[in-house]
């Protein structure tokens, strides 16, 4: 299975990760408030809320999601998270992004050399569709391909 | 985007090269939401989200320095979110270890708060409205403040007008001087698209009620009503307490930024019903939705057992809440008997609001003492960031702690209940 979706490149940059999804918010401080440090190296995630990703890994992952959630440390936390080579390689919303996942790519493009790559507006069918492990692969101009992994 | 004079001069880098990229990070911020235009703020003081010198956000003190280094400095005072520990929280020796390590960047982040121009040294707190800690922005202000609670509280309590913004972002804000108007800001975007139609039997606990609005908006902005039946219409000390526990929980359990609260808060009171949406949804709440919601909270405890530590005040008590609780607390072990509470206790407040305490209750502050409480300006939140308290069964009525932590959540009477020894978890 292949498929296309065309959406708004916030922070645009070219892309190919495993897909790792989520249907209810993010929250980012649950999930990475120890990502990076000793606490938790690997930059798993820690939101026992979100039992649909809560234990996997972050790091290099095409993030698939409704919204981020909860506190407003959370676009800084995102921008730590790609400073310490434990953030998402990018972020996919099938509506507009919200104001705190826009702020950690904003950062993340504007002081670090690990830009998050963020495309919105994708449409309700872009998180039915992408399933996790998928390979996702996306190009500066907002186009995004799900396929299946190996 | 369209640039001031002013702005356009940053822009051609002669502020430098600090400045300039300060305002390239909000303009593409501002672009992302649709912003025309970069709008001044008009506040007297900002709020800034990082209080504690996490050993993780490392990298947000090394771009402070950079900005500091370009000098890019706050054109105003301001508050910030609480620390993550005070020295006369008593804790064993391996938690003092822990917490050295994992807040290494405490005394760091300080200096570059006081560098920046911080209020002062009481000035960590979540709940910087207070009057006693004194940033009390005005009806209609523009803000540039991160923290999600008081984002809400102000935005919600008092009408001003303040995005959801991120840690860095605020900072930025307030060093420019200028936030790009989206969102929150308009008149537009602060109108309904949820009526949130409360039909309990009863009040409901604020921290449960916040928890199924921001569960059911996620970020849109509800208008609230039937709560005018129990909080009456004026915003006295004892309706902005409930208010921001409701609003802290709705903030942090979705991340609700705004709510109206029908006959109220000042907005519905000045612009009623014209404030919802024409396609706003509707969404009842009652006791069984409380109910639910409340069940529906995941069980943290690493291990079976009773309770270890309590923590409430979060976000952060107000004077009036540290009398009530401790009323609370004094009649609760007169009931059961006892003189102390049976696991210790963290009240947090902020440190003006506990000076002011202290210095008109006297005999309160000294039986908290006497009881095993420990008042403190930390912050639970950062507090329980220690891996060490993992570990540790921890309870809470705040659904903002419960969210971020491993603190399992109990009703305030419940709480009470638990730590005068009436009741086990």
């Amino acid at each position: 299975m292949k498929k296309t979706f065309k959406g708004r490149p916030v922070v645009p940059g070219e892309v190919s990760a495993p897909a790792l999804v989520t249907h209810q918010g993010f929250n980012t401080l649950a999930n990475l408030k120890t990502a990076g440090s000793f606490m938790n190296p690997k930059g798993i995630l820690k939101d026992i809320n979100n039992p649909e990703i809560y234990g996997k890994l972050m790091p290099g992952k095409a993030l698939c999601l409704p919204e981020t959630i909860g506190s407003t440390t959370g676009g800084m936390v995102l921008y730590c998270a790609s400073c310490m080579n434990v953030g998402p390689a990018c972020m996919l919303f099938p509506k507009k992004a919200d104001t705190l996942a826009v702020a950690g790519a904003v950062l993340t493009a504007n002081w670090s050399d690990h830009p998050i790559v963020l495309v919105d507006d994708l449409g309700d069918e872009f998180l039915d569709t992408v399933k996790e492990g998928m390979k996702v692969s996306v190009t500066s101009d907002g186009t995004v391909t799900v396929e299946d992994g190996e | 985007m369209i640039l001031n004079d002013e702005l356009l001069s940053v822009q051609n880098g002669e502020q430098g090269d600090a400045m300039r990229r300060v305002l390239n990070t909000l303009v593409m911020y501002g672009e992302a939401f649709g912003a025309e235009r970069m709008v001044k703020i008009t506040g007297e003081m900002g709020h800034a989200v990082i209080g504690t010198g996490s050993l993780t956000w490392g990298p947000v003190f090394d771009l402070m320095d950079r900005l500091m280094d370009g000098g890019a400095i706050p054109r105003q005072s301001f508050t910030t979110d609480p620390r993550g520990t005070e020295d006369h929280v008593p804790v064993n020796f391996a938690d003092q270890v822990m917490f050295k390590l994992i807040f290494s960047n405490q005394k760091r982040m300080e200096k570059q708060w006081e560098r920046m121009g911080i209020k002062d040294a009481n000035a960590y707190t979540c709940t910087a409205y207070m009057e006693e800690v004194g940033n009390i922005p005005k009806y209609g202000d523009i803000l540039g403040w991160a923290e999600s609670s008081a984002v809400s509280y102000v935005n919600s309590v008092i009408g001003a007008r303040c995005n959801r913004n991120s840690g860095i972002l605020e900072l930025m804000s307030n060093i420019l001087g200028y936030v790009p108007e989206f969102g929150l800001l308009t008149d537009e975007g602060r109108k309904a698209s949820w009526i949130i139609d409360v039909q309990c039997s009863e009040l409901s606990e604020p921290q449960l009620l916040g928890s199924a609005i921001g569960f059911r908006c996620v970020e849109d902005v509800p208008y609230i009503k039937g709560l005018d039946r129990w909080l009456g219409t004026e915003l006295t000390h004892t309706v902005k307490d409930y208010l921001k526990d409701m609003g802290a929980a709705a903030a942090s359990n979705g991340s609700v930024g705004l709510y109206h609260v029908d006959h109220l808060t000042p907005e519905a009171v000045n612009h009623g019903k014209s404030l919802i949406r024409e396609d706003a949804r509707v969404f009842v709440i009652d006791d069984a939705e409380i109910e639910r919601v409340k069940a529906s909270y995941p069980m943290p405890w690493e291990s079976e057992g009773e309770p270890q530590l309590a923590f409430a005040g979060c976000p952060h008590f107000s004077k009036q809440q540290l009398c009530i609780w401790t009323d609370r607390l004094q009649k609760g072990l007169e009931k059961n008997g006892r003189n102390q509470t049976v696991i210790p206790v963290i009240f947090c407040a902020a440190p003006d609001v506990i000076a002011a305490f202290e210095k008109e209750f006297p005999e309160k502050a000294a039986y908290l003492k006497e009881i095993g409480v420990t008042v403190s300006g930390l912050c639970p939140l950062s507090f329980t960031s220690n891996p060490l308290s993992d570990k540790i069964r921890i309870i809470t009525a705040s659904n903002k702690l419960r969210y971020y932590s491993k603190a399992r959540f109990f009703a305030e009477e419940e709480l009470i209940d638990i730590i005068t020894g009436g009741r086990s978890a």
